[in-house]
């Protein structure tokens, strides 16, 4: 079912990364091409810290934090609201004045699994009392239902759960939001949180992964609301299924050919972060790509979806700047599937 | 158009037990056996005896006992659903899933693990992997042979209605000839736990709508549906079982985990629903309502309902099923739109039959004893925390 996309056009990117918070902090990290640096995380009962790529607390602590949904809000939901508020910009009180139905989709992959361990933890000491503060946060929508409350918005709230590649599904889903006239626009984040426990899980699969948490943000329109960015989603392919009969060098060959099989002009955005294994399928599909790449994960880290998410603010990002006419991002994700979407210079840019 | 539907609860496996259960009021709850709940002040949980043999598919016998019991849950529901609907192998199948936890029992095996044995790797990986929600879809793929699209929708408790609704959507406006949708969820401590530290669980079996009720009860379950256009059921000459023709989502943000006093948004999704369909209040012969038989969940909803049906509240009948299978989560507003293909395909109501005095805010018509009845359209309404608000649409065909 691949999607071709009808003047959807990008209005605003957000990024909470290990970067820092804000689209700018990626750019740069991205531009240095130098991976960040790590920090240890300990794991009770490992002599060895566990090394990972954490969020920076912000320079000046967010307002929305002092909103009472967002007082007790797990990291997760603090980055996505952080992410949704910078690619929303000015339209956030175009939301909250009522003007402007807003679609919500929340993309992640483990959830919001700090609240999760930390209320089960509380459960396995003694289940009669573990903290009732605790649980509702755990809901994999707790986040989205947060950035509605702080929008205001009644609107259509999704919370989609895969691997990195939701975060594209995530995409094509307001896609098909804004062509059925449903909403005026819609935000799609892609968000993960550092915990021990996904930490330790990445490290079963890939000893030289390292894990890494936030959260990216893209707000698409319809293409009669010309874009601010002058960025379009010019198409996202199938998703194709890493299955008993369909491997992911398979998944990986069929996502590339639908999506770039002849216009190789533009920039390649890839999954990879430079573990062989890892990166076997999607580096073999793309071998023959003669253009420029980049590969947000090898300087941030495994965010899941964030780090799909990433990779599409990083693309948006390259279009506005004209550094590049199109980006194909190409994801490859950890377990379900591998998807792509290409990103193209609008031919109409709205004045302001 | 419905062409396949399976379901699987307490009341039992597949179609014909559940339509039993259902349209008799049976309750099936028990106490709970899966993990220890003798600290909770709740004991009890609509828990279903899974056979240890999964149903014979494609998947090698080996990979299909290792299943969890989630994603068992699942199998079973896809393998009546898809005989019933005689589908075949192919590409481009997207299937649309609701759960609000996927595989959590693993990831709590995953966590004691850690806690006890830091260093132990054993089935650690495999946990990693299958407590995933997206995973039991994928085992869909491959026991029935076929790829496409999927979509995990975690709504909290509205996740199978939104999935189905999204389903629907998808066929509705060309993007697919056919999409599998549903939803499942397996009790889990964590969940019970979590229930039960909102003292939303109730010690006795749950009492939806009832004066004195005090509380939820859990069950576990799954229910799939087969979806496909009109065109396309009729040019494979399948028997059509019924018709979803609405749904409407909306958010509530009142809280994170209650709703909005006067149902604000509960109202705005049936509205939505009863609009995407061409529908008046008037025209909907039964309302198979979330009902938790928490104090506020049924309180609101009463409002909602008594809102948006105005007039036709005083006639319009009105059930939860919950008061027979418990809440089943995100397999909810699956196993519930289930519930009303089977009473628009048979014609009856299903009863709550235990609802000795109903909630005086009750307007409608609780329905307390077996009912035949002649149903045209149905509406099945899932509300969740973080204000999921989810109404889906049915028709009787034919």
């Amino acid at each position: 079912m691949e999607v071709g996309m009808s003047g959807i056009s990008v209005h605003g990117l957000g990024a909470v990364s290990p970067a820092g918070w804000g689209v700018p902090a990626l750019r740069a990290a991205l531009e240095g091409n130098i991976p960040l640096p790590t920090a240890p995380l300990v794991r009770p009962g490992l002599a060895e810290p566990l090394r990972v790529r954490p969020v920076p607390p912000p320079a000046v602590r967010p307002g929305f934090l002092a909103h009472p949904r967002l007082r007790r809000a797990s990291p997760l939901a603090q980055h996505v609201v952080a992410a949704g508020l910078e690619a929303l910009g000015d339209d956030a009180k175009l939301v909250q004045a009522g003007a402007l139905r807003l679609g919500l989709i929340i993309c992640t992959m483990a959830g919001s699994v700090a609240y999760s361990r930390r209320f089960y933890e509380e459960v396995l000491r003694d289940p009669a009392t573990a903290s009732p503060l605790i649980f509702p946060e755990t809901v994999f929508n707790a986040a989205g239902s947060h950035l509605a409350a702080f929008l205001g918005s009644t609107e259509i709230n999704y919370s989609i759960v895969g691997d990195d590649g939701t975060f594209l599904q995530g995409l094509a889903l307001a896609a098909q939001w804004l062509a059925q006239d449903r909403v005026d626009g819609c935000v799609v984040v892609g968000a993960e949180e550092l915990d021990l426990i996904v930490a330790d899980a990445l490290r079963l699969f890939h000893r030289a992964a390292i894990h890494s948490a936030g959260a990216g943000a893209l707000y698409l329109k319809s293409g009669n609301r010309n874009s601010q960015l002058g960025t379009e989603l010019s198409c996202i392919t199938d998703s194709f299924l890493f299955t008993a009969k369909q491997n992911r060098t398979l998944a990986a060959r069929k996502m590339r050919d639908q999506l770039a099989p002849r216009d190789e002009h533009g920039a390649l955005c890839l999954s990879t972060q430079n573990i062989g294994q890892r990166d076997a399928a999607e580096l073999a599909a793309w071998a023959n790509w003669p253009g420029p790449r980049l590969a947000p994960k090898t300087v941030l880290g495994e965010a899941f979806a964030a780090a799909a998410a990433w990779q599409c603010v990083a693309a948006c990002d390259a279009v506005q700047s004209a550094k590049f006419s199109a980006v194909n991002v190409s994801v490859v994700g950890a377990n379900q599937q591998a998807v792509g979407a290409r990103f193209v210079k609008s031919e109409t840019v709205a004045l302001p | 158009m419905i062409t396949g539907a399976g379901i699987v609860t307490a009341l039992g496996l597949g179609w014909r037990a559940n339509a039993a259960g259902f349209r008799s009021g049976r309750a099936a709850f028990r106490p709970v056996t899966l993990f220890d709940v003798s600290r909770q002040r709740s004991k009890i949980a609509a828990e279903l005896d899974l056979p240890d043999t999964p149903p014979a598919t494609q998947l090698p016998e080996k990979t299909a006992r290792r299943m969890d019991r989630a994603a068992r849950l699942l199998l079973f529901a896809a393998d009546e659903a898809w005989g019933q609907a005689g589908w075949l192998p192919g590409d481009n199948l997207p299937q649309v899933i609701g759960t609000t936890s996927g595989g959590m029992s693993l990831g709590q095996d995953y966590l004691r693990q850690t806690i006890a044995s830091p260093g132990a790797r054993r089935r650690q990986p495999a946990r990693v992997v299958h407590y995933q929600a997206q995973r039991p879809p994928l085992y869909l793929c491959d026991a029935f042979g076929f790829t496409g699209s999927v979509t995990v929708i975690a709504n909290a408790c509205a996740s199978g209605a939104n999935a189905i609704g999204h389903a629907f959507e998808l066929v509705r406006d060309g993007l697919a000839e056919r999409v599998f949708t549903g939803g499942y969820d397996a009790l889990c401590q964590l969940t019970f736990a979590g229930f039960d530290s909102l003292q939303a669980l109730s010690p006795t079996p749950c009492r939806p709508f009832e004066a004195q009720r005090d509380g939820l009860s859990l069950g576990e379950g799954a229910a799939m549906l087969a979806l496909e256009s009109l065109d396309h059921a009729r040019s494979r000459g399948a028997e059509i079982l019924g018709e979803i023709i609405g749904y409407g989502a909306t958010t509530d943000i009142h809280h994170l985990t209650q709703p909005h006093p006067l149902g604000n948004a509960a109202c705005a999704a049936m509205a939505a629903a009863c609009a995407s369909a061409g529908l008046k209040p008037a025209q909907v012969d039964y309302v198979n309502a979330h009902g938790t038989a928490t104090p506020q969940n049924d309180a609101t909803e009463a409002a909602a309902i008594n809102r948006w049906a105005g007039a036709r509240a005083a006639t319009l009948p009105v059930s939860s099923t919950k008061a027979s299978t418990g809440h089943l989560l995100g397999a909810a507003g699956a196993v519930e739109a289930v519930v009303c293909l089977m009473a628009l395909r048979e014609q009856w109501l299903p009863p709550q039959r235990n609802c000795a005095t109903v909630d005086p805010a009750c307007q409608f018509q609780i329905v307390r004893e077996p009912t035949h009845a002649k149903l045209e359209v149905a509406l099945s309404n899932s509300f969740g925390f973080g204000g999921a608000n989810a109404t889906l649409a049915l028709r009787r065909w034919g």
